[in-house]
């Protein structure tokens, strides 16, 4: 048993030998798990595992049996707002072409989950594995950080 | 600061933004490339016969089922979709295999078995430029792919009058583009004959001319749409594009929509990179500090295809002293022809490797003076109404390089900090140093080519608006940036105006989204757009109300004096009631540029944007790492559209522009790209990078009609020599060769 964004699966064992990022995108049509290099090195494949950043494309859909997988497709509430670690990214310009996207707000609630006011380094070290080509990481920076400070406000 | 404004960030932020590989559609088969394993061979024989067995296979597809031409160019035709006889480069692709399944098509692959005579590749520069080289390319003749020159004032005078000849030689790496998402392509025939595409490219229309080329289709017969593209930098244009037309080419053949998408190792293996180079400056200065002449010779290795080599070259040329009044010069530029992976477009695009020796070269020339290598900028940088070395007078827009530069200055606060420089004090734990570089850089393509775009503005009955242009949005936020300049010019919110989704049979081919012109040329032919549009309107409003209708606010319309005419809702209702469509076509065509190639003068660039960049960090003087400290970027856009995303630019660009320094290099073996993923690339990650500071400055540009200017490129082709220079400061040794790369024994 598998579960994905709050949805129960039981791959059958024909499918448990392939890569999870594969089953997700390929089956369960989660596209917001982008392939950059496929090799577990530029996080765009990022998923939480049990609350955890994981590189869905070095895991095979066996090792994700009896665990809780969210991809970015689960984490906005259903009335189609945005959680507020997104309206951050939004917000900050730390989006440009998109693609890290994805991987970047999963790796960065993966921190706050933890630490829920995490300093610039410590944000910056929690994306080391998750490589942006294009903002230089400066306003992803700026947007965890002003996530934590909407999510987890300090009692004044 | 106000908030981003991105019309796609809701989709990009919450996974639904769909790139090409996340698309797909019934019946759809899977291809994959055959590459060459040799980068100079000739095909003796290809044995087909067992990859067709393989499960799932339904066609291997070869060079002599290509219907249309085999080969194709963005300048120069003469890049195979597929080889026919001769392989050029290891990038090269000898057959594609269609399968049902993507794994089936890649298990396939190595079952194809191909006969090579192996050539001897000709992997050097300079060997290829000999007489007795053997042309790489025997229908171009020589391996010189092009020559650029400049010739001005008198050389010989120039060396008489210098007081102090400094001479240097500067050699710039390959390197990669590394945008997230590799090529991809899905293409099918559709029921009236048109070949559709959806693909990850950043310029659809010369997607459209591959494709076309390819299968021998007029262009009206080929219809490329646009969908989000992961990256880009100049890199999704000729390998995209081919990927385009290979995918073309299998649905095309088998009738049913094929979808390619490359892997890593596939996209490092075949896409250009950025022309490395080798430039040998000869400088001379008086002892007063101004330059006398500048002598350099630069040659560029362009690998086995022609690409974009004469274009990259030429703006080498332009800006081969940097941003500085020279009187002398003698310029020589040379791409070439070789059997090593192709070089084509690059964000900055033959400007980093100038700069990176420009701005180490008036530094080294200024401590020769002893003179403080701020006031040595400042004496000969470019002024309002400065003569270009290309004999272009600067007097058009305003020259700001002083002032970004004091800016940079004063922010970071240079002078003090360079007064703690280390210059390798073995007294000291940590050696710090800071640098500084700054630019100059032509708008837009000059006289690469033509230079124009158009946009539509097309108000449905109920008020809203569609909006769309001939210019592709990279990632950079150019739709935004044009949906901004609408909004602001029509008086309606963003959310009112939708930026259609493009597509090469809707709207005029507005050139391809390089050259920081996105921005430039998509919110110049907006803003022409929306004079018409408003044009119209206030005809029908004048004939209505007899008011004259000059001001557009709040999605009201209004007089001079502020009467309000009527809604803009109400306004759009009169008009298609009056049988008048509230529908604009905007052009805007760039001023001119000219250029000799003899003499090498010339109007290169309508407009110029300048920009500073310094850089602090620290060495380790045991294991020589270098941590970067702060880095500071002003450049002249001159009007910020969306200043959180033009912050974005600096932001990346600077990154890049680090990564370019101190990591980025693409090693060959026998011209091949030895790297096979980005485990083997040394990409900046967020723990390699200080706090940056972006400063927007802003003189609105009489010759852009929105006033704006573009930034992609200027952010990232001075952060390698700004970091060179603090290395030296915090070292005391030079390092002319980029990566650098700290050596303990110089």
């Amino acid at each position: 048993m598998i579960t994905v964004n709050g949805h129960r699966y039981e791959p059958d064992s024909a499918l448990q030998e392939r890569k999870l990022s594969d089953w997700l995108r390929e089956d369960l049509v989660l596209t917001g798990v982008k392939i950059g290099c496929d090799i577990g090195v530029c996080g765009s494949c990022t998923v939480l595992v049990d609350g955890k950043a994981r590189h869905s494309c070095k895991m095979l859909v066996k090792d994700a049996i009896g665990h809780e997988i969210i991809t970015i497709e689960g984490i906005s509430p259903k009335d189609g707002t945005l959680h507020p670690l997104q309206q951050a990214f939004v917000d900050a310009g730390a989006i440009q072409c998109g693609f890290c996207t994805p991987g970047m707000v999963l790796g960065a609630l993966a921190l706050l989950m933890v630490n829920h006011h995490p300093s610039r380094s410590e944000i910056r070290q929690a994306l080391k594995g998750n490589i942006c080509r294009c903002t230089g990481y400066q306003q992803i920076v700026d947007a965890v950080q002003n996530a934590a400070r909407i999510m987890y406000p300090v009692p004044k | 600061m106000k908030p981003a404004f991105r019309n796609d960030a809701y989709a990009k932020v919450t996974g639904k933004a769909k790139y090409t590989d996340d698309y797909t559609m019934p019946q759809m088969l899977h291809a994959a490339p055959l590459h060459a394993e040799l980068s100079c061979a000739l095909i003796k024989s290809i044995d087909c016969a067992p990859a067709l067995q393989s499960p799932g296979v339904v066609r291997i597809i070869l060079a002599e089922d290509i219907p249309g031409q085999i080969k194709f160019g963005q300048i120069i035709r003469d890049y195979p979709t597929l080889v026919h006889k001769r392989i050029r480069s290891t990038g090269d692709v000898i057959a594609l295999v269609v399968a049902e399944s993507r794994a089936q098509a890649l298990a396939a692959l190595p079952l194809i078995k191909v006969q090579l005579q192996e050539l001897k590749p000709i992997l050097d520069t300079e060997l290829a430029m000999s007489e007795t080289a053997e042309p790489i390319n025997p229908e171009h003749g020589s391996n010189v792919c092009n020559y650029h020159r400049v010739r001005s004032g008198d050389i010989q005078q120039g060396e008489e009058t210098a007081d102090i000849i400094i001479e240097q030689s500067f050699s710039t790496a390959r390197i990669e583009h590394a945008y997230l998402e590799t090529e991809a392509a899905l293409a099918h025939l559709r029921p009236d004959g048109v070949i559709e595409v959806i693909g990850s490219m950043q310029h659809p229309f010369s997607t459209r001319r591959f494709v076309a080329s390819t299968l021998g289709f007029p262009l009206k017969d080929v219809e490329v749409r646009s969908v989000p593209m992961g990256g880009g930098f100049g890199g999704k244009d000729d390998t995209a594009a081919l990927v385009c037309a290979r995918a073309a080419l299998c649905a095309y053949l088998l009738n049913r929509p094929v979808k390619l998408t490359y892997s890593r190792e596939m996209s490092m293996r075949e896409s250009y990179k950025r022309h490395p180079y080798n430039m040998q400056y000869r400088m001379g200065v008086k002892r007063d500090g101004h330059i006398t002449f500048v002598k350099v010779r630069m040659v560029a290795d362009g690998g086995a295809y022609c690409s974009v080599t004469p274009w990259v070259t030429w703006r080498s040329t332009v800006q081969c002293c940097g941003c500085y009044e020279v009187p002398n010069v003698h310029c020589d530029v040379y791409g070439v022809y070789t059997n090593n992976v192709f070089s084509g477009a690059f964000r900055g695009f033959g400007s980093p490797q100038v700069n990176f020796a420009v701005e180490q070269l008036v530094e080294m020339a200024a401590g020769k003076l002893g003179m403080d290598e701020i006031d040595f900028r400042r004496l000969n940088m470019v002024k309002q109404g400065s003569t270009t070395i290309t004999n272009q007078v600067l007097d058009t827009h305003k020259v700001s390089l002083k002032q970004v530069m004091d800016s940079v200055l004063k922010e970071i606060d240079y002078e003090s900090k360079r007064a703690r420089c280390s210059f390798g004090d073995p007294q000291q734990d940590k050696w710090y140093g800071i640098g500084l570089a700054i630019s100059y850089r032509g708008m837009s393509l000059g006289a690469e080519g033509v230079d124009f775009n158009s946009a539509i503005l097309n108000v449905q009955p109920d008020g809203s608006v569609l909006l769309e242009t001939g210019v592709h949005e990279n990632g950079q936020g150019s739709e935004s940036a044009m949906i901004i300049i609408a909004a602001e010019l029509l008086g309606l919110p963003v959310e009112s105006i939708r930026y259609r989704q493009p597509s090469t049979s809707n709207i005029p081919d507005g050139g391809t989204t390089v050259a920081s012109r996105g921005t430039l040329l998509g919110t110049g032919a907006t803003t022409e757009a929306a004079k018409i549009l408003k044009g119209i309107i206030a005809e029908t409003l004048l004939s209505e109300y007899k008011l004259k209708a000059e001001r557009y606010e709040n999605s009201r319309i209004l007089t001079k004096d502020g009467q309000i005419i009527c809604s803009w809702e109400e306004a759009i209702k009169l008009c298609y009631s009056r049988q008048v469509y509230p529908y604009a076509f905007g052009v805007f065509q760039a001023p001119r540029v000219d250029w000799d190639e003899e003499t090498g003068h010339g109007n290169a660039y309508f407009t110029w944007v300048y920009g500073c960049q310094a850089v602090e960090l620290e060495v380790d003087p045991k294991s020589l790492k270098v941590t970067l400290l702060n880095m500071v970027a002003a450049h002249d856009v001159g009007k910020a559209i969306n200043p959180p995303m033009v912050k974005g630019q600096f932001y990346g660009g600077m990154a890049m522009g680090a990564g370019y320094g101190l990591f980025e290099e693409v090693p060959l073996k026998d011209g091949g790209v030895i790297p096979t993923n980005l485990h083997q690339y040394r990409l900046m990650r967020a723990t390699d990078l200080p706090e940056m500071t972006a400063i927007i400055v802003e003189n609105p540009d009489p010759t852009s009609p929105s006033k704006a200017k573009g930034i992609g490129e200027p952010t990232l082709e001075i952060t390698a020599p700004a970091i060179a220079n603090a290395i030296y400061r915090a070292t005391g040794k030079r390092y002319p060769d980029q990566p650098i790369k700290l050596r303990a024994d110089r």
